[in-house]
């Protein structure tokens, strides 16, 4: 006996790229307008992106919500399934089951100092809560930016970080791992960048995204910048299959048995520190 | 609620009967002291003492393969529908540890987001529980989670008097299943009978590892560092049998599948598991349980800790399959064992 289960969790949303652009040679971005209306996310959240016929992922959304009409995903090309979809462009559907996740605590951050710290692709789900703050500037304090990269060609959203730079009400810094000829900018991890900023650790929040690696290092400067530990905000990254804390590919080593889709993937240093890995 | 009785000679009756409504599946011999849950239509081929089947009835609530979604993209613009195929059906000797495991699954499944295929399957199930009047095997470690009792779950519950069985009525949809049928009430004289199982049991079930069930939390709380998951990882081969075979795991994984027209297709849901090397890899590189230590702690640890703290009870139901089948021989009540006496 078949019948059709009308409420399923399982069924997609349609979303049609509107607009594509190779970023960086692993890197592309899209912008999607969903045929039901806005997907109503917030900052940090992500969505299951499905090509039919191939299969899923999760895929952080890059823009704010501020930003109406469509959303943004920015996608490298690293396993199966973000390899098919560099073939994608303008015009072509994809299923969109989310938005999943706990959001950035924007709404505790309000009236605090913030500083941004992102690292590699951790700039793609940071920027959703560096564009609401800039969107909704008067509502925060001093804003810091700071963002690493292996080189001065894996930089994304090169033109939108050239207008944070230009901004007055950003303060925004940039450091390379390996220079290139024409880059006259910083050198050196982004944990050099940390000493050079001053925080008032009582109404600061620091907002970490970034590989894994990244994570321990950032973390350590920002205690010794007497950071608390519930004012530092990560992003982790796992295999987030289903979204809704069911498939266990997510969970995470910690005594709190996080399931990373549905307790994060943001989560405050304190909640995540007795993790196995962050 | 009621109690009804069924003579032993009757069985055969009441699974004919019962087969006219609906499929019936249960408990048959395969050979080599292995059983597996399967459709019968009468009485003779069930095993009615059998030691915990090869998979647990989680089959039937959780398809090893399932589909999740019929796409189409004829159209351009693609188009999805989700179709659950399940019927009606009745599983009959349902022992007490798997239906701790079903009601474990239960949970989970209506946790929001809901799985509506998992609820509507449930919803189509007929629950006919069968209690143990002795251990399966050594490796059942029922008492230590109280399970060697039934604590509800079921629909009708059967309780072997010898010559006949004691049936518990747990639903409305039992009870009018047992009118239906025409069995006769208990009388005083069976309810005494039952007692006398029960309390025989007292005696015969005891605490299997001599920890106190209690003391569990505070052990794995300790745990999480200790040489037995390096002992464990040192073992294990990472085959993901003791997770199929588990009534309580439900980990799982997803894949599409392209007809030949290359139009349509389905998502699909198969079981996974945590054993596997790359369970919990991302696509980046990073493998956040690569060591199998690591995956056998997790395991461990979503039976005796996590589950502990979200829904107030033990995932191992102690039914004692994952030793059973363990081609590494890696035994649940040893592990705990040591662990507690490292603790200590």
């Amino acid at each position: 006996m078949t019948e059709e289960i009308k409420n399923s969790n399982w069924r997609l949303r349609k979303g049609q790229i509107i607009a594509a652009k190779q970023m960086t040679a692993s890197e592309k971005w899209f912008d999607i307008k969903l045929d039901d209306g806005d997907l109503d996310h917030e900052p940090g959240q992500f969505v299951q992106v499905e090509l039919y016929g191939i299969g899923e992922a999760p895929i952080s959304v890059c823009s704010s919500p501020t930003k109406r009409g469509s959303f943004e995903l920015t996608v490298r090309a690293a396993g199966r399934l973000t390899r098919h979809m560099h073939s994608l462009d303008v015009g072509d559907w994809v299923g969109i089951r989310g938005p999943f996740g706990k959001p950035f605590p924007v709404k505790l951050m309000t009236g605090s100092d913030l500083l941004f710290v992102a690292g590699g692709l951790g700039i793609a789900p940071l920027r959703s809560l560096i564009n609401y703050v800039i969107d909704n500037r008067r509502e925060f304090g001093k804003v810091d930016i700071l963002l690493g990269c292996k080189t001065p060609t894996d930089m994304l959203f090169g033109s939108e970080i050239a207008a944070w730079q230009k901004r007055l009400d950003v303060n925004f810094s940039c450091t390379v791992d390996r220079t290139a000829p024409d880059w006259k900018g910083n050198v050196g991890l982004i944990t050099s960048l940390i000493p050079g900023v001053t925080i008032n650790p009582e109404k600061t929040f620091g907002v970490v995204v970034g590989p894994p690696i990244m994570y321990k290092f950032v973390i350590a400067e920002l205690l010794k910048k007497n950071l608390p530990e519930r004012q530092i905000i990560l992003s982790l990254e796992r295999h987030m299959k289903c979204g809704m804390g069911k498939c266990g590919h997510c969970q995470i080593d910690h005594p709190k048995n996080y399931y990373c889709c549905k307790d994060g993937p943001t989560f405050t240093y304190e909640e995540v520190k007795e993790a196995k890995k962050l | 609620m009621n109690y009804h009785i069924l003579k032993k000679d009757e069985l055969d009756g009441f699974i004919t009967g019962l087969a006219k409504k609906m499929k019936v599946c249960a408990p048959v011999a395969k050979g080599h002291d292995n059983f597996a849950f399967e459709e019968v239509t009468s009485a003779g081929n069930i095993a009615l003492n059998y030691i915990p089947t090869i998979l647990p009835p989680k089959k039937y609530f959780m398809p090893q393969r399932e589909k999740l979604l019929d796409f189409d993209l004829t159209a351009g613009k693609p188009s999805d529908t989700a179709n659950l195929e399940a019927e009606e059906l009745a599983i009959f000797g349902v022992h007490t540890c798997d239906l701790a495991g079903i009601q474990c699954l239960n949970l989970v499944f209506s946790e929001r987001p809901r799985d509506h295929n998992y609820l509507r399957r449930k919803e189509k199930i007929f629950i006919i529980g069968l209690e143990c009047n002795n251990y399966c095997d050594t490796h059942a470690s029922c008492a230590l989670v109280g399970n060697h009792y039934p604590n509800g779950g079921y629909d009708l519950f059967f309780t072997d008097l010898g010559d006949r069985f004691i049936i518990h009525v747990g639903t409305q949809k039992g009870e009018e299943l047992a009118e239906g049928m025409g069995l006769a009430k208990a009388a005083p004289a069976d309810m005494a009978a039952l007692d006398k199982v029960r309390d025989g049991k007292k005696k015969s079930f005891q605490n299997e590892i001599g920890v106190d069930p209690k003391k569990l939390p505070e052990i794995f709380a300790k745990g999480v560092d200790s040489k037995v998951w390096h002992d464990l990882g040192g073992k294990c081969v990472s085959c993901g049998n003791c997770t199929n075979v588990c009534p309580t795991c439900y980990c799982f994984d997803m894949a599409d599948t392209v007809n030949l027209d290359l139009k349509t297709g389905a998502r699909n849901r198969t079981w996974d598991s945590c054993q596997f090397e790359t369970f919990a890899a991302v696509a980046g590189g990073e493998n956040f349980r690569e060591e199998r230590a690591a995956r056998q702690r997790h395991r461990f640890y979503r039976k005796f800790k996590y589950p502990l703290d979200k829904f107030y009870r033990a995932f191992c139901t102690g039914c004692g399959r994952c030793t059973r089948t363990c081609m590494a021989k890696i035994n649940l009540k040893d592990t705990l064992k040591a662990l507690a006496a490292e603790s200590k």
